[in-house]
């Protein structure tokens, strides 16, 4: 998995690129998402367009990072989910925890 | 591949998150040759890349010297998908409901519902001289978007 940064305002954008499955970026995602948190980057949105596979492992590392971005006062958002990964968070109900946007403007208006 | 036919594939790995994907492959090219859509193929692979990280996880716990086995039997368009690990077998039963709302942000604890979600049936039973098996079943008429007739 290959993440980017970008800062927009008080958001950081995070693009990630790749697979986010066990043993192959689920560990990756939780050291960015803390590296972040811990630069003081607690708005973040991210990107997931790029996302090519996502397992369990994966779905487990998106509730810790918005877990742990949340127990920091900050806010983590969604933008782009790609279809399979919107339908793996639908069968779990995970979908109601999760801010979705398909537009990056009006997600970054969210924060 | 024809309807009707039966076809037979069993692959042995060692315990790496590495050889999760072969299998995976495995189990979705069997699918699309058998008929299934992308998006069925990808579901059933989905299914497979969970108990084989299961497998290798809280199966093997990691021990590349320990296998696990997969076969796929597939006859006409029942698919039947058995892995099986060499570890100290685990109650299935402890692992909680991932939709009960105590359990909804947990960061484990989804990959038998996937498989659940995306197979017809999981069964899983203990080997007497140690390891777990687990049987998935699947009709492949029954995989989102399979086509009804094949050229």
């Amino acid at each position: 998995m290959r993440a980017t940064s970008r800062s927009a305002g008080n958001v950081e954008i995070i693009a990630l690129e790749g697979k986010i499955t066990i043993g192959a970026g689920d560990t990756q995602l939780r050291e960015v998402i803390t590296n972040a948190v811990n630069a003081g980057k607690t708005n973040i949105l991210l990107d997931l367009s790029k996302v090519t596979t996502i397992d369990s492992s994966g779905i487990g590392e998106l509730v810790g990072s918005y877990t742990t971005v949340t127990n920091r006062g900050g806010k983590l958002k969604l933008l782009h989910l790609p279809a399979k990964l919107n339908e793996l968070l639908h069968v779990t109900q995970l979908i109601t925890v999760f801010e979705v946007y398909e537009n990056e403007a009006e997600a970054l208006a969210s924060f | 591949m024809e309807r009707g036919d039966s076809e037979r594939i069993e692959i042995t790995i060692s315990s790496r998150f590495e050889n999760i994907e072969l299998v995976q492959v495995i189990a979705e090219h069997l699918c699309e040759n058998a008929g299934v859509d992308e998006d069925g193929s990808h579901w059933i692979g989905m299914a497979v890349r969970e108990a084989v990280a299961n497998a290798i996880k809280h199966g093997n716990k990691l021990d590349v010297r320990k296998k696990v086995n997969a076969t796929f039997e597939l006859q006409g368009l029942d698919l039947e998908i058995t892995i099986s690990d060499e570890g100290e077998g685990f109650d299935p039963a402890k692992v909680g409901d991932p939709l009960n709302p105590q359990n909804l942000m947990k960061t484990s604890g989804r990959g038998i519902f996937y498989m659940k979600t995306f197979m017809d049936q999981v069964h899983y039973s203990f080997l007497p001289g140690g390891g777990t098996s687990l049987v998935m079943t699947k009709n492949l008429a029954r995989a989102s978007g399979i086509a009804t007739t094949k050229a």
